[in-house]
């Protein structure tokens, strides 16, 4: 009789086992949801809940590496809240400011900030007297003192400073100019939104511009890995390079004779980079691009622009020419230049860029700290040896002598970038690193329509000798 | 300090629903009839002590009189429906009653938090519906032909579905019903139960091959009405339910298989062919992408649900305003916000109880109408609950479903009590059977005469 009935409900176990092991899916589903993919979908900037918080909790501040004050809310007598950066316009970008949609890490640590982590008791001590409870401070990995000698050094010229520890990622310093005071965001949002120099734009990552001679490192990668004897690559410069009715020339003219890989790096050679342009695979140059981040998300709390390679299966030999020396199509960001510098000068392991340190509750206790994470290789260990190899004959008698004999040392390249046909006035480039052979620091400088070559070379020395002093 | 009384109230919140969801499955553990109905009766407890806690944080909020009357109110029809039940139908199932009552509570919390005048619209209609299903037991129990009206249920299900398509007002890019007198009425709402009534009789009548066509292609012609109506979570529910009869009827797992091909290869089919549903595929891939094309609803209700992680933020402390259409389709991510995620899960599991309730009478019974009625309506009840929680938390792209009890709409609401009522009648001619057999058996006991030997076959 058991079996008659168990005979006969067969089909509805089926159909109740069917149904309870979708739910249980579901509700799976619902908490891996909050576990993992709730973070990402809250900071979404469609997301109005965020401000919800500052009912209950004043924001808290955001310091710098050594806990000065970047951004804090100070409370006045009649109980409303000010906003308030004491820098000024130092950190009007990577800070950012808090009112009128939020930029910066303001926006992207805006649940932090919000978020109490006080003592269960102080909470409830401040529920009774209805008074607000505090909100957790940032701290970042900003160091001042570089942060400042790039500003200066910068003056009122328009560009970009990333200063990259090159073993953690953490990001010491973050410059766009020109600036502007977040204090004065609400009174001239309007003016700010209308000028036309793009005063809001963060350049260091939002900026796109062509890379240049810096670019002719990815060139030199690319040509390393298609002709395994590139240590015996010879190139005879005679200061211009001529393809059916195209004429390249090198910087000035200049003829730099007989030069090998190494060489053409230190000299930037143009007509060199078009000769060993003209014979690269476009498919493999490409994938080399796309391995060193031109086309990806790049990494960083930061939203950043992504950089593009531009360079396609059915290019002319002009535009495989202009691209092996960084003209081109090519854009990129001073941000994903310093990541390049970062990773050749970490062995070819790029450091998952970052920007806050750890976070702190209001009477300093610490909540979480982030961790020094790897992002992954951008090329290998012998690639990256080559590169800072080249990158120091550019300071040794190359491009960029003037950081040569000082009590550090340093690997780099300069690059000049034409955006006009203004020949006088160039985009200026420098990226590199110091302490060569156990990099402190790595840098990436842009100058737009520069006077006369080197003025990336110099602010990026100036901040060397800021950190070294 | 409200802020404080508001904290402490969400723990106890997710508390007593923690308490009350595990005996709802704890409770077939016993076998004690005594320590049953306490635990039936302590659910009760929990049940009205939740309502009580949320209604003073409501009433703390607005500092209103109308919110202290309104929850009077419904703790006067929480008890008459406890009370009548076990009055009229002390056989019945106190299980699916305190269920019952517990979705239309969570459900009212929720609406008096978001729009008071929706909430008491809600009341009056639960009030109204709850007076209706009373005697639909009786009806169940007592009519002996309903069994028999196959072309009935087929046509009146047809008719009403088309004059919807022709006539129908057009909400959220469906066509759902009209208008009559101000009260809106969804009839894809009732054609569902009919629905499950039509199959079930047919079935019933025969099982052959001739008939099986006949009634798959009356069951197609509600699908592609719906689809044609553009009332896409109707016509899934419809297909899902209609699979699922065939399936337990015939006992062929092919019918199973080839359904659910049929199924694939039509969403195909109407995916190509609606932009509506389009829309609403490319919203569930990336909500975000899609924010200013149909992606809104979702994003906002995924805001929602993050924005109350585990525990909530404590009710009348979110934005839940913010979520479009929050009192019917979105009501889940509502309550999620405010009352947590812990809440929310818990509430999966009451829908889920009442589903293998239903299931469970459904297998008790010996008729096979019967035993499809209870199979149909709970395939119904609970692929509905599928599509909406889904839907919100985009587990699946949404179909604009209303959570059966909770989410507000009068339709809903009456068409899913009545179903409980009918359950309910089946789990009284369960009882009845089960009575029958007992005195049959005692009977046989008292001849005691071997020789006579023609055993009850069950």
């Amino acid at each position: 009789m058991r079996k008659q009935k168990r005979d006969r409900n067969r089909e509805f176990g089926f159909v109740t086992y069917s149904f309870v092991a979708l739910f249980l899916c579901l509700m799976g589903y619902i908490v891996y949801f909050n576990l993992f993919r709730a973070e990402d979908i809250l900071s979404s900037a469609y997301n109005e809940r965020q401000d919800m918080y500052a009912k209950d909790v004043v924001r808290g501040a955001i310091l710098d590496r050594d806990q000065n004050v970047l951004a804090e809310t100070i409370v006045n007598e009649d109980g409303s809240e000010t906003r308030s950066y004491p820098f000024s316009d130092l950190y009007a970008h990577v800070v950012g400011y808090s009112s009128h949609g939020k930029s910066g890490l303001e926006a992207k640590t805006n649940i932090e900030l919000l978020t109490s982590n006080e003592s269960f008791l102080t909470k409830i001590k401040r529920d009774f007297q209805d008074e607000k409870n505090l909100g957790d401070s940032v701290v970042t990995t900003l160091d001042s003192n570089l942060q400042q000698t790039a500003f200066d050094a910068l003056g009122d010229r328009r560009g970009a400073v990333v200063v990259i520890e090159p073993s953690t990622g953490k990001i010491l310093a973050m410059v766009s100019k020109p600036s502007f005071d977040p204090n004065q965001v609400d009174a001239l949002w309007q003016e700010l939104n209308t000028r036309d120099d793009s005063v809001l734009l963060n350049r260091a990552n939002q900026g796109q511009y062509a890379p240049g001679s810096t670019f002719k490192l990815v060139t030199a990668l690319e040509y390393m890995r298609e002709n395994p004897d590139y240590p015996n690559y010879y190139y005879e410069c005679s200061g211009a390079i001529d393809h059916y009715d195209l004429s390249i020339a090198c910087y000035g003219h200049t003829a730099h004779g007989t030069v090998d890989l190494g060489d053409s790096i230190a000299y930037s050679c143009n007509t060199s980079f078009c000769n060993i342009g003209l014979g690269l695979d476009i498919g493999a140059y490409e994938n080399t691009a796309e391995e060193v981040l031109f086309g990806k998300t790049l990494p960083g709390e930061l939203k950043s622009a992504k950089s593009s390679f531009g360079l396609t299966k059915d290019a002319s030999d002009g535009d495989k020419m202009m691209t092996a020396m960084g003209q081109g199509k090519i854009q990129t960001s001073p941000y994903h230049m310093a990541l390049i510098a970062a990773a050749i000068a970490n062995g070819g392991e790029l450091m998952t860029p970052y920007l806050t340190d750890y976070i702190l509750n209001s009477s300093g206790s610490e909540i979480e700290k982030n961790m020094p994470k790897s992002y992954g290789a951008l090329m290998s260990v012998d690639e990256a040896a080559v590169l800072k190899e080249y990158m120091t004959r550019v300071i040794n008698y190359g491009t960029a002598t003037s950081l040569g004999y000082r009590s550090y040392s340093v690997a780099g390249k300069t690059g000049t970038a034409e955006y006009s046909t203004d020949s006088e006035k160039n985009h200026s480039w420098f990226i590199g690193f110091t302490n060569v052979d156990n990099p402190d620091i790595a840098i990436s400088v842009l100058i737009e329509s520069a006077e006369g070559t080197g003025a990336a070379t110099d602010v990026a020395g100036a901040v060397f000798d800021a950190y070294y002093n | 300090m409200t802020h404080l009384i508001i904290e402490i109230s969400k723990y106890i919140i997710i508390l007593l629903i923690i308490m009350y969801t595990y005996s709802c499955f704890a409770v077939y553990g016993y076998q004690d009839p005594e320590r049953k109905t306490a635990m039936l009766r302590s659910q009760n407890v929990l049940m009205f002590l939740m309502h009580l806690i949320a209604f003073i944080v409501l009433y703390l909020n607005k500092l209103e009189m109308k919110i202290v009357l309104f929850w009077a109110m419904q703790v006067g029809l929480f008890l008459a429906t406890i009370l009548l039940y076990s009055i009229f139908y002390p056989k019945v199932s106190r299980l699916v009653i305190n269920n019952m009552c517990m979705l239309l509570c969570i459900g009212l919390i929720m609406l008096t938090r978001l729009d008071y005048d929706k909430a008491f619209k809600q009341f009056v209609i639960a009030a109204a519906a709850i007076g209706i299903s009373l005697f639909v037991p009786v009806i169940i129990r007592k009519i002996k032909i309903l069994s028999e009206l196959r072309v009935f249920y087929g046509a009146v299900g047809i008719i009403s579905l088309g004059l919807v398509a022709l006539l129908g007002r057009i909400s959220y890019g469906a066509k759902l019903g009209f208008t009559i007198a101000g009260i809106s009425i969804q009839p894809s709402e009732v054609v569902k139960v009919i629905f499950v009534f039509f199959v079930a009789s047919s079935f019933k009548k025969s099982l052959e091959f001739k008939n099986i066509v006949i009634t798959t292609a009356v069951a197609a012609l509600h699908v592609l009405i719906l689809v044609a109506s553009t009332d896409l979570g109707a016509a899934l529910i419809i297909f899902v339910v209609y699979i699922t009869m065939l399936y337990v009827a015939t006992k062929k797992p092919l019918y199973l298989l080839a359904g659910t091909g049929a199924g694939a290869l039509a969403a195909v089919i109407a995916y190509n062919l609606f932009g509506h549903i389009k829309v609403r595929v490319n919203a569930w891939r990336d909500p975000f992408a899609s924010y200013d094309t149909g992606g809104y609803q979702v994003a906002q209700s995924l805001f929602a649900l993050g924005t109350g992680s585990w525990l909530g933020v404590g009710l009348t402390r979110g934005q839940p305003e913010t979520i479009p259409v929050a009192a019917e389709d979105f009501i889940f991510s509502a309550i999620a916000e405010e009352l947590g995620l812990v809440f929310a899960l818990c509430l999966i599991l009451i829908c889920v109880s009442v589903y293998i309730m239903f299931l469970n009478i459904a297998m008790e019974l010996r008729g096979m109408f019967y035993r499809l009625i209870a199979l149909g309506l709970g395939t119904c009840y609970i692929f509905q609950v599928f599509l909406t929680i889904g839907g919100v938390t985009k587990f699946i792209p949404s179909t604009g479903v209303t959570l059966p009890l909770v989410s507000y709409g009068g339709s809903s609401l009456l068409s899913t009590l009545i179903m409980f009522g009918i359950i309910q009648g089946l789990y009284i001619l369960r009882e009845d059977e089960e009575e029958t057999i007992e005195k049959q058996k005692k009977l046989r006991r008292k001849e005691s005469n071997p020789a006579s030997g023609r055993r009850a076959r069950h």
